[in-house]
């Protein structure tokens, strides 16, 4: 089957965020950028799909600035077959997000799109379920184990209450969770050859997609401080100071 | 001119970081205290292609270049273990020698075992009698039919007895450099013995001994290149082996600054964080600086060594001698920083200075490079090559 990943360029989970002095977002400047963990999860799925025959081809698909090359060739080391970059210097929200997937979803009828259930830098967790709806198609979220068996497959999902098995028609969109897998180093002969792999260029415009109302994001803070802690000596002392400060 | 890595070195160091950190870091403190020697982890790192990172690709290798391969052996040492980054560079080393010069027979059987990591390799060059003054060595080869058979000892091999494969410069001559030929020597060939792991102030993670050859019989085709032009591999092969040494130091330095970093704003003394005093603002300046200028004397050189300049060997030896000394003062000086704390094995300091300790001594001590340096430059016309 054909499956198509699509992958964010996001702040590197190791980097320690700054909120910009003026509370307008956070400072992206010089800050270590990399394919969002849960993407390469989706793509560590989609390989292995791949080395077990499942999949024919995989497709790399993002939605970002020049930049996102990057991420599209880390795609492609980890054993895309081609990638389509879809180029744009706006901050892309979840629904134009979900309208260009579905877009590219119609053009290129995969099997199943596979992505990261959430994206670390705004953790939305929307993309995956508004394009499974915009395409009409099933979905499954939040997949801890994947299952193909002819025209469906068999999801567990990660839900609140614990493990839930379902049962989805393909064609589908399937959202990977953190214990899915574990996705293997990117060798330096595959990053060598993903240099020569075709990734397929376009604006939001050549989609004739029309951009979804934004969301404005009117003020970014950083968390509070943590105080210091206090050491009680045992429960009593920890309720009597817990009614001090009026928390029962 | 441009001092940016390429897209493709960010890339390269990224996939180097990845695994330094999760395959290696944990573990560093460990290989330290016990004398581990992680052979599996060493292949792992062998299928990602760190095992013949400037190999030739016909043997199986990448064929990156030094500036690149430089960029690799940083990141590993930056984000994992200095000590098993440095003997990986060792067997780059023995391997680019033994793939590039040596019959194509055995490359055939040698070269992707080798360049996997699958096989490793040890340098054996240094002798009891013949350390710094190398060219004195007295190992002999002696023809014999389609055979020859090595007699002598080696000193200091690192890796040795854990490794499949020896690269041994050994005498089938006459006295001096030009009587000196190298050989690959499998690692269990009859007549070959090992001596005791020598105890050691750091480098903990590879063992060190000595090598013995008694009779030991080895097939012609595993001559590498011709007689006598096996001290003229063995410094080939050191040019680029202080680039990788030098790096490795450039490395550990840069991750005993972040450590240290981290450290000067939290630690309070006096009622605030002794990054605010200026006594530690100047000295943690001056590291920085001297970290910079170590990596770019080390850019600098393999990129010479890339491009076959001229003066390419001064330009490795000075890198070499710079960085190894530059950075041993930058994690001695971290360590201080860090107080009491950097005494204590709890953190990485006190392992970073025993390690980066031997990078002085080691691919040629660092009073040898100023000979190099010296004896190089002051003849005609040679300073006019490094404008
Ligand atoms: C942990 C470790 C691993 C090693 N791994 C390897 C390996 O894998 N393969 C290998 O072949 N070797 C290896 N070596 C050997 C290393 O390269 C030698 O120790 C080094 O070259 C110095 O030789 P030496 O110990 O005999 O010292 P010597 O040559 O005896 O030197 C003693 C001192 O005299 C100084 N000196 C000597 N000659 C001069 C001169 N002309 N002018 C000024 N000063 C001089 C030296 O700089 C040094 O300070 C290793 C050594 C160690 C400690």
């Amino acid at each position: 089957m054909k499956v198509m990943v699509s992958v964010k360029r996001v702040v590197d989970y190791n980097v320690r965020i700054q909120v910009k002095g003026d509370g307008s977002g956070v400072n992206l400047d010089g800050v270590k950028m990399s394919m969002n963990p849960f993407d390469e999860i989706a793509m560590e799925q989609a390989v292995q799909m791949k080395d077990a025959g499942t999949a024919e081809e995989v497709i790399a698909v993002t939605i970002g600035p020049a930049k996102a090359e990057e991420q599209l060739r880390s795609a492609l080391a980890f054993g895309a077959d081609r990638a389509i970059h879809v180029k744009t210097d706006e901050e892309i929200q979840p629904l134009t997000a979900a309208r260009i997937l579905a877009k590219l979803f119609e053009k290129e009828q995969p099997k199943v799109l596979l992505t990261g259930k959430q994206a670390i830098d705004d953790d939305a967790n929307q993309t995956g379920q508004m394009t499974a709806a915009l395409l009409d198609l099933p979905q499954a979220t939040f997949a801890s184990a994947i299952e193909f068996d002819g025209d469906k497959a068999k999801v567990t999902r990660e839900v609140d209450s614990g493990l839930e098995t379902i049962e989805v028609d393909l064609p589908a969109v399937i959202t990977t969770d953190l214990r899915l897998n574990e996705p293997r180093y990117l060798k330096l002969p595959d990053i060598m050859k993903a240099k020569k792999k075709p990734i397929d260029a376009m604006s939001v415009e050549d989609l004739g997609i029309e951009e979804a109302v934004k969301l404005n994001v009117t003020k970014t803070a950083p968390p509070p401080e943590r105080e210091p802690g206090v050491m009680v000596e045992d429960v009593n002392e920890l309720v009597s100071k817990m009614k001090d400060k009026g928390l029962v | 001119m441009n001092f940016e890595l390429t897209e493709d070195q960010n890339a390269y160091r990224e996939a180097a970081e990845e695994f330094a950190a999760k395959e290696m870091a944990p573990h560093a403190a460990e290989w330290d205290a016990e004398q581990i020697f992680p052979k599996d982890v060493l292949r792992a790192a062998g299928e990602l292609g760190f095992c013949g990172l400037y190999s030739p690709e016909k043997a199986g290798g990448l064929g990156l270049s030094r500036l690149d391969s430089s960029i690799v052996f940083e990141a590993l040492c930056t984000k994992g273990d200095t000590s098993t980054s440095a003997f990986l560079t060792i067997h780059n080393m023995a391997t680019w020698m033994a793939t590039a010069f040596g019959q194509d027979e055995m490359v055939e059987e040698w070269g992707e075992k080798l360049t996997s990591g699958q096989a490793l390799a040890s340098y054996c060059l240094t002798e009891s009698g013949a350390g710094s003054d190398a060219s004195s060595l007295k190992t002999t080869a002696r023809k014999d039919g389609d055979h020859y058979i090595l007699n002598g000892g080696k000193q200091f091999s690192s890796g040795a007895g854990d490794t499949e494969a020896l690269v041994v410069m050994a005498r089938t001559g006459e006295d001096g450099p030009r009587g000196i030929t190298c050989f690959l020597v499998p690692g269990d060939t009859d007549g070959v013995s090992y001596g005791k792991k020598e105890e050691k102030m750091g480098w903990n993670s590879q063992p060190t001994r000595a090598i013995t050859f008694e009779d030991a019989k080895i097939p012609a085709t595993y001559r590498i290149g011709e007689e006598g032009e096996g001290f003229k591999f063995a410094m080939m092969g050191l040019d680029g082996g202080r680039i990788n040494i030098g790096v490795c130091s450039v490395g550990t330095a840069q991750a005993a600054m972040e450590t240290t970093r981290d450290y000067l704003h939290e630690r309070k003394q006096f009622g605030q964080a002794i990054a605010d005093f200026q006594a530690t603002q100047f000295k943690f300046a001056d590291m920085a600086t001297e970290l910079t200028a170590a990596r770019q004397m080390i850019r600098l050189a393999a990129s010479k060594l890339d491009n076959k300049a001229p003066e390419a060997t001064s330009f490795c030896a000075m890198a070499k001698r710079f960085a190894t000394d530059a950075c041993f003062n930058v994690v001695n000086d971290a360590l201080q920083l860090h107080g009491g704390y950097g005494y204590i094995k709890e953190y990485p300091l006190e392992r970073m200075v025993r390690d980066l300790r031997v990078h002085q001594i080691l691919e040629g001590t660092n009073e040898i490079m100023r000979m190099i340096i010296a004896r190089r430059l002051l003849a005609d016309g040679a300073l006019e090559q490094i404008k």
